[in-house]
This record gives structure tokens, C-alpha cells and sequence, in this order.
């Protein structure tokens, strides 16, 4: 029973609110020896495995630190290039660290953005009239569920396939919303939601929902 | 006026303390401003954006859908009294279109201590709850005006907010629901 992230995305298809949940963390560090037997790409400002899976090292993890320095970029802490330095054998044995690479939030905000327009077009797209937007995305592991209000505002979480009981998981979330970021004076229609409480209790809910499932809250 | 983990419940909270808070709303505003007709502008301006809020709470604790039909949405702003005012209104005067209605109220839980002097005889006292209810339809692609007909405050026997169906805000629907 694990949900990984809420978002929340306004009537005008910004995202206003974005919470990471229970995502495990995944990092390996291994010492290499020279000739590097992983094949490492540069892209997106990332150094990533683009080919040679073992020990936990999976395609698409990241690399985090070269011997404890960390890499941002292609470049460490010093200024030294990265892959530059891993075909020079003298920097040998070399201890690398990949952990799964984490959305910044620009690219949620991205992405929360390209659902926006996905699900208009779900809704057009459909051989029946007055159709929804999209409800449920299903991946083989994760599912996405969508739910949104009279007013155009959706509420989204990504949970495991097999978790139970997500719509009224929606129906609380969007209850803690209309309390606890609506009824705060302070927080602005359509802008970002940094409300304390609002947090606190959407953490709570998430708790209860995975301690003692859906059926408690 | 909050559900479940907080300890205040909606029907706990005493409606005096509401009463007087509004009162003293209105008060402030007549001394803050001159004129009465700007008052009742800016109890109307309040109200809209208590109603472009109170909406979600509305949907959220009641999961109604989408009215399409003006009588549907009578009924859901009667309900919505009851939650939030804890008055059931009646809806009466239907025009033939059936694009406008009233609601009736015998009781109004703002004016419970409230007499108008006669130099305000111009102030639309509760003249926040055609606000709200503006509000809270634009919020749902529906425009609706307000007003009041009869005003216990003046004497009539009972207090008459009228509503009129304008129009349906076919740009603001969101995707997937029209």
C-alpha cells in the first residue's frame, strides 16, 4: 500500500500544489576499476546510465558523487569534468554513486502541465458525448488517479497499481482544500498553496490511509 | 465551519457570534465610508469573494453535480443556506422562463438584533449574500444576479432575494465537463 506523490493543478492548468510521498530511496555506490564496464550519457544537465545494468545499477539512475565529491552536471565540486576524467586510467579505482534520478520541480511543473492538455483531449477524443477527462491512468507500476471539481480544479495522486479506494482519497484531499487552503485569508485563488495546516493534515490523511486503509478516514 | 479532525463542528458554532461579527462588519464600513451606497458595493464585493470560496466547501462536503436546470440550482442554494446558515429559505415567484426565482426567508439569522436607523434607509444590510451567491455560481460557469425585493429591515413582512439566471459562462467550463 504506497502512494507516491498529490498534485494539485489549478483551473488554468498551473500546478499549485505538489507533494512527494513514501518514494523509496534508491541509491548504490560501487568502486570501479578502469576500463569503465557502464556506458555513461550526458543529458538533460545529467550524467546518466545509458547502458550496462548490474548491482542495483539500473539504466537511468544518475550519477550523484564521485568518490564522495558530488557532480552537478557534468562537473564536480572542483570544476573537473566528469566523463573527462573517467577515461583517464590514472583516476582509477574510481567509487561512484547513482541514486534515481529525482523530478526537480520545474519539471513537475512541466509535466503537470502536459496532463492539463491530455486530458481536454481525452475527453474529446471519446466516441460517446460529454465524456470526463481522464480518471485513471494506468502503468504496469503505477496508477494515476484524476478527479475534477465543478470548478476546474483537479486533484491527482500517482499510488501503487494495487492500492484501493483512491477516488475517496481524492474526495478527502479536496475536502482538506477547501478547508484549510481556501478558508486561510492569506492564500491567494489559483496561486501556489503553502499552507502549513493544509500539509499537516493532508500528511495525516496519508498516514491513516496507509496505516489502517481508506475505510478510516 | 470545519468537518471532521478539527474540533469545532458546524453546528456547534453559536450563530450569535456570527451575527454580531457581521454586525460589526457592517458597522465599521459605515464609518469607513460616506456614502451608503458604496457600503452596500463593498458588503456585495465581500461577499463575491466569500463565494468564489465557499463554493468548493459546498461541493466538497455536499458532492453535488452540475445543475442543468435552473431549478436544480435553486434547490442546491436553498441546501446551501441550510448548511452554512443553518435556514431553509422558500423558493417562490418562479418567472414563466423559469429564469428567475425567489427566496423567501421568515428568519434571517444576520439581522436577529438589528434595527436600521432612519438615515440609513438606503443599506442593503445583508447585502453580502447576493455577493456570496454571485460568486459562488461564477465559480460553476453560471452568471446570476441578486438582489433584494423586500427587506424585513424595512418593514416588509418577510426578507426577498431575488435571483435571475444571466447566462452560462461557456468559455470558463473546464474540460471534460461540458
Amino acid at each position: 500500500m504506497v502512494i507516491y506523490g498529490v498534485y494539485i493543478v489549478s483551473k488554468s492548468g498551473g500546478l499549485i500544489f505538489n507533494h512527494d510521498h513514501n518514494v523509496p530511496k534508491i541509491e548504490v555506490e560501487k568502486s570501479f576499476n578502469f576500463p569503465l564496464n557502464i556506458k555513461l550519457n550526458y543529458e538533460n544537465k545529467k550524467v546518466v546510465v545509458a547502458f550496462g545494468q548490474k548491482d542495483g545499477i539500473h539504466v537511468g539512475h544518475v550519477l550523484t558523487t564521485a568518490n564522495g565529491i558530488a557532480v552537478t552536471g557534468r562537473e564536480l565540486e572542483d570544476g573537473r569534468d566528469i566523463l573527462e576524467m573517467l577515461e583517464q586510467p590514472e583516476n582509477f579505482p574510481i567509487t561512484l554513486k547513482f541514486s534515481r534520478a529525482k523530478m526537480t520541480t520545474n519539471e513537475k511543473i512541466f509535466l503537470a502541465s502536459m496532463f492539463y492538455p491530455l486530458f481536454a483531449i481525452a475527453s474529446q477524443l471519446s466516441p460517446e458525448p460529454r465524456s470526463s477527462g481522464i480518471e485513471i491512468l494506468e502503468a504496469d507500476t503505477f496508477r494515476l488517479y484524476c478527479y475534477q471539481t465543478l470548478t476546474g480544479i483537479k486533484f491527482m495522486i500517482v499510488a501503487e497499481p494495487s492500492q484501493s479506494g483512491m477516488e475517496i482519497f481524492l474526495k478527502r484531499v479536496y475536502d482538506l482544500y477547501a478547508d484549510y487552503a481556501l478558508k486561510n485569508p492569506f492564500y491567494a485563488l489559483e496561486m501556489p498553496i503553502r499552507c502549513e495546516l493544509f500539509e499537516t493534515n493532508l500528511q495525516t490523511l496519508l498516514e491513516t490511509v496507509e496505516k489502517s486503509g481508506i475505510n478510516n478516514v | 465551519m470545519s468537518r471532521t479532525g478539527t474540533k469545532l463542528d458546524a453546528k456547534k458554532v453559536n450563530s450569535e457570534l456570527f451575527t454580531l461579527t457581521y454586525g460589526s462588519i457592517v458597522a465599521q464600513l459605515l464609518q469607513d465610508y460616506e456614502n451608503v451606497e458604496d457600503v452596500n458595493k463593498q458588503l456585495e464585493r465581500m461577499g463575491y469573494n466569500i463565494g468564489i470560496r465557499l463554493i468548493e466547501d459546498f461541493l466538497a462536503r455536499t458532492g453535488s453535480g452540475r445543475c442543468y436546470d435552473f431549478k436544480d440550482t435553486a434547490e442546491k442554494i436553498q441546501s446551501g443556506f441550510k448548511i452554512f446558515l443553518g435556514i431553509t429559505p422558500s423558493i417562490t415567484n418562479w418567472s414563466p422562463a423559469g429564469d428567475e426565482f425567489s427566496l423567501c426567508f421568515e428568519t434571517n439569522p444576520l439581522t436577529e438584533f438589528v434595527e436600521l436607523p432612519d438615515n440609513y434607509s438606503n443599506l442593503k444590510y445583508c447585502n453580502m449574500l447576493p455577493g456570496v451567491l454571485r460568486g459562488a455560481c461564477e465559480m460553476v460557469q453560471m452568471e446570476i444576479a441578486c438582489w433584494f425585493v423586500q427587506d424585513q429591515l424595512k418593514n416588509d413582512n418577510l426578507t426577498e432575494l431575488r435571483v435571475k439566471f444571466v447566462k452560462r459562462l461557456e468559455d470558463a467550463i473546464p474540460a471534460g465537463e461540458d
